[in-house]
């Protein structure tokens, strides 16, 4: 086994990699203009700003799950990681443009209205949030007053809904940038010393995150149908979140140790990835049925008009698409030990489960905010453009941040030989 | 036609006991196995030791599990004695989950755990099979099997040139009945 690498080699940001990602953020951005300005169904901008709230939001998890990834592996002093840390670290760097982008959305999408008719009421609605952002909703005596929405007001509502999101992300995003520059900073100066700050930043970020997260999601994702609500919601987001973010990781880790770049990196460490993977499918799944099975069980209906909306014929498919994907294909999969140490089936069942994941938050959002539905296919062309946009801006920016970095592993963590020899 | 049975190496240093399989391997010396205090990374890719069927095992328990709880209830809750439970259908897919599941992941560690003791010989009123009983402490053993194999002295030779602190003859496969 060869044990002497060098990690002086930087990674070069160039080629291929970099002419698709560019081809793909055009892609986006012609997606985005055709959906506001060209797309004149009755729907083509609403459709627009779902999509781009879709993945604005995925992304911002995908990074903020990488910060995860990073603060559970500081916090549980594991070794095994050390070699591929400086891919959730260019992840964790992204996280700051991720966030900007995911608060203009919602921004935008709150501040742009337009006319509907509901219930044969005139209103002004904002094309984001519409459940309790149209006006009136909150006013007394207005003809539009909805007093359960109104009681809800202390948290949604403009500055304060703005307000929190700003809060969250900028809290996930500066541990995250800590870590990265302690990471960085013990580079050249050796010793304990940022290992054991890097080790406070990670528990402190465990302990804000998991307070916290969950208010995230039900203020980015849960609020856009305000009547409804499920205590589920935070912990279902938190397994997407950390599938989605480890499957970007392992996904980049095979494509670059492929390329040439982490030759330090085995099947070993590609397995312990995956062995996450499989096991927080099964975790997803067993949130996303826990939430399913209780409003099926109590039969209330103010609990199952959430699901009634996805059994609608046009969603109905791919409600059961959504378990198919992120259950039973990682499932059967990524089961055998042979499976986890295969690059290709480990690439397509990563490649599988960040589709199956998009699936999954659409399956969140578009039944709060496409209604009523122009079309009996739920995909436009905005949901393709929009999607093949985020990935190439995500591609960009991560191997931008990765070509950043000094070298390609933390070379004096004290853990890296553990995580050179890593061996399952 | 000496009566040794086993030829045992005895080792302090697992790095030691590693360069000891490989001077055996070299002389073309069948290992019989190696008991060692603690898991050492990469021995088995050294033994040529075939990949464990537990998982397979496994597999089956759980499969056999999670059949063997939807019968029953199936049976009870559907075709025995039908109740009213909330006005839900009496055969209700999504309150035969959690019983499925739990049962499904109960047998699968039972099972492993069983398959694991039957393989090994681990159930109770059997002695465990000590070849030497410093294998469980602080030893590194390399047991060659001495039948029909080549002088035992060159076995002896070769396991001390790699570093044995002990070489033993043994007459006995193993030491724990006594």
């Amino acid at each position: 086994m060869k044990t002497e690498y060098s990690f002086s080699e930087r990674f070069e940001f160039a080629g291929k990699a970099k002419t698709w990602s560019l081809i793909g953020i055009v892609i986006g951005v012609l997606g985005i203009l055709y959906g506001f300005f060209l797309d004149h169904g009755e729907l083509g901008v609403q459709r627009t700003f779902s999509n781009l709230l879709l993945m604005g939001y995925y992304f911002a998890c995908i990074c903020i799950g990488a910060i995860f990834f990073l603060a559970y592996q500081y916090a549980a002093q594991a070794g095994w990681s050390v070699a591929l840390l400086r891919i959730p670290q260019a992840f964790a760097r992204v996280l700051p443009i991720a966030a900007v982008i995911l608060v203009v959305v919602i921004a935008a999408g709150l501040l742009t209205t337009h006319k509907v008719i509901e219930d044969g009421k005139e209103a002004v609605a904002p094309y984001l949030y519409a459940h309790w952002a149209t006006h009136g909703l909150t006013t007394p005596g207005s003809e539009n007053f909805d007093a359960i929405i109104a009681g809800k007001s202390a948290l949604l509502s403009f500055w304060p809904f703005i307000g929190m999101i700003v809060v969250l992300l900028g809290l996930y995003a500066i541990i995250g940038w800590m870590l990265v520059k302690y990471s960085e900073s013990e580079d050249t100066t050796g010793g304990m010393t940022n290992y054991n700050k890097s080790f406070s930043a990670a528990v402190l970020f465990l302990v804000i995150f998991g307070f916290t997260y969950p208010i995230f999601a039900f203020d980015g994702i849960m609020s856009l149908e305000a009547h409804w609500f499920s205590t589920m919601f935070g912990w279902y987001n938190l397994a997407a979140l950390h599938v989605t973010a480890l499957c970007g990781i392992t996904l980049i880790l095979v494509l670059l140790h492929q390329s040439g770049n982490f030759g330090w990196i085995s099947e070993n460490h590609v397995h312990s990835l995956c062995k996450l993977i499989f096991g927080f499918s099964i975790f997803w799944t067993y949130v996303w049925f826990a939430q399913f099975f209780l409003t099926w069980y109590a039969n209330m209906p103010e609990e199952t008009a959430y699901f009634y909306k996805r059994w609608e014929p046009e969603y109905k498919w791919w409600f059961w698409l959504n378990i198919v994907l992120n259950f039973v294909a990682p499932l059967l999969l990524l089961m055998s030990r042979d499976a986890k140490r295969y690059f290709t089936r480990v690439k397509f069942t990563c490649i599988l489960l960040l589709i199956g994941h998009w699936l999954d938050y659409y399956l969140m959002i578009m039944p709060g905010t496409m209604t009523p539905r122009d079309t009996a296919f739920p995909f436009g062309v905005e949901e393709i453009t929009i999607f093949i946009g985020f990935a190439g801006l995500f591609t960009f920016l991560v191997l931008n941040a990765l070509s950043k970095f000094k070298s390609l592993a933390p070379a004096k963590h004290p853990f890296l030989e553990e995580s050179l020899h890593h061996h399952i | 036609m000496s009566s040794t049975k086993m030829i045992l190496g005895l080792f302090d240093d697992p790095d030691e006991m590693m360069h000891g399989i490989e001077k055996l391997q070299k002389n073309s010396v069948p290992i019989y196995d190696v008991y060692t205090p603690m898991p050492i990374h990469g021995i088995e890719d050294k033994l040529g030791i075939k990949e464990s069927r537990l998982g397979y095992a496994a597999f089956c328990f759980g499969c056999l599990g999670g059949s063997v709880i939807f019968s029953i209830v199936y049976y009870t809750l559907v075709h025995d004695w039908p109740m009213n439970i909330g006005g839900k259908p009496h055969f209700a897919m999504p309150n035969f989950v959690p019983f499925t599941f739990e049962w499904t992941i109960l047998w699968t560690a039972f099972g492993m755990v069983f398959t694991f003791f039957y393989a090994t010989h681990l159930f109770p009123g059997r002695t465990p099979r000590v070849m030497d009983l410093r294998a469980t402490d602080d030893r590194f053993v390399i047991a060659i099997d001495a039948k029909g194999n080549i002088p035992h002295d060159d076995i002896t030779r070769i396991l001390q040139e790699a570093g044995a602190v002990e070489v033993k003859h043994n007459d006995r496969k193993y030491v724990s009945y006594e």
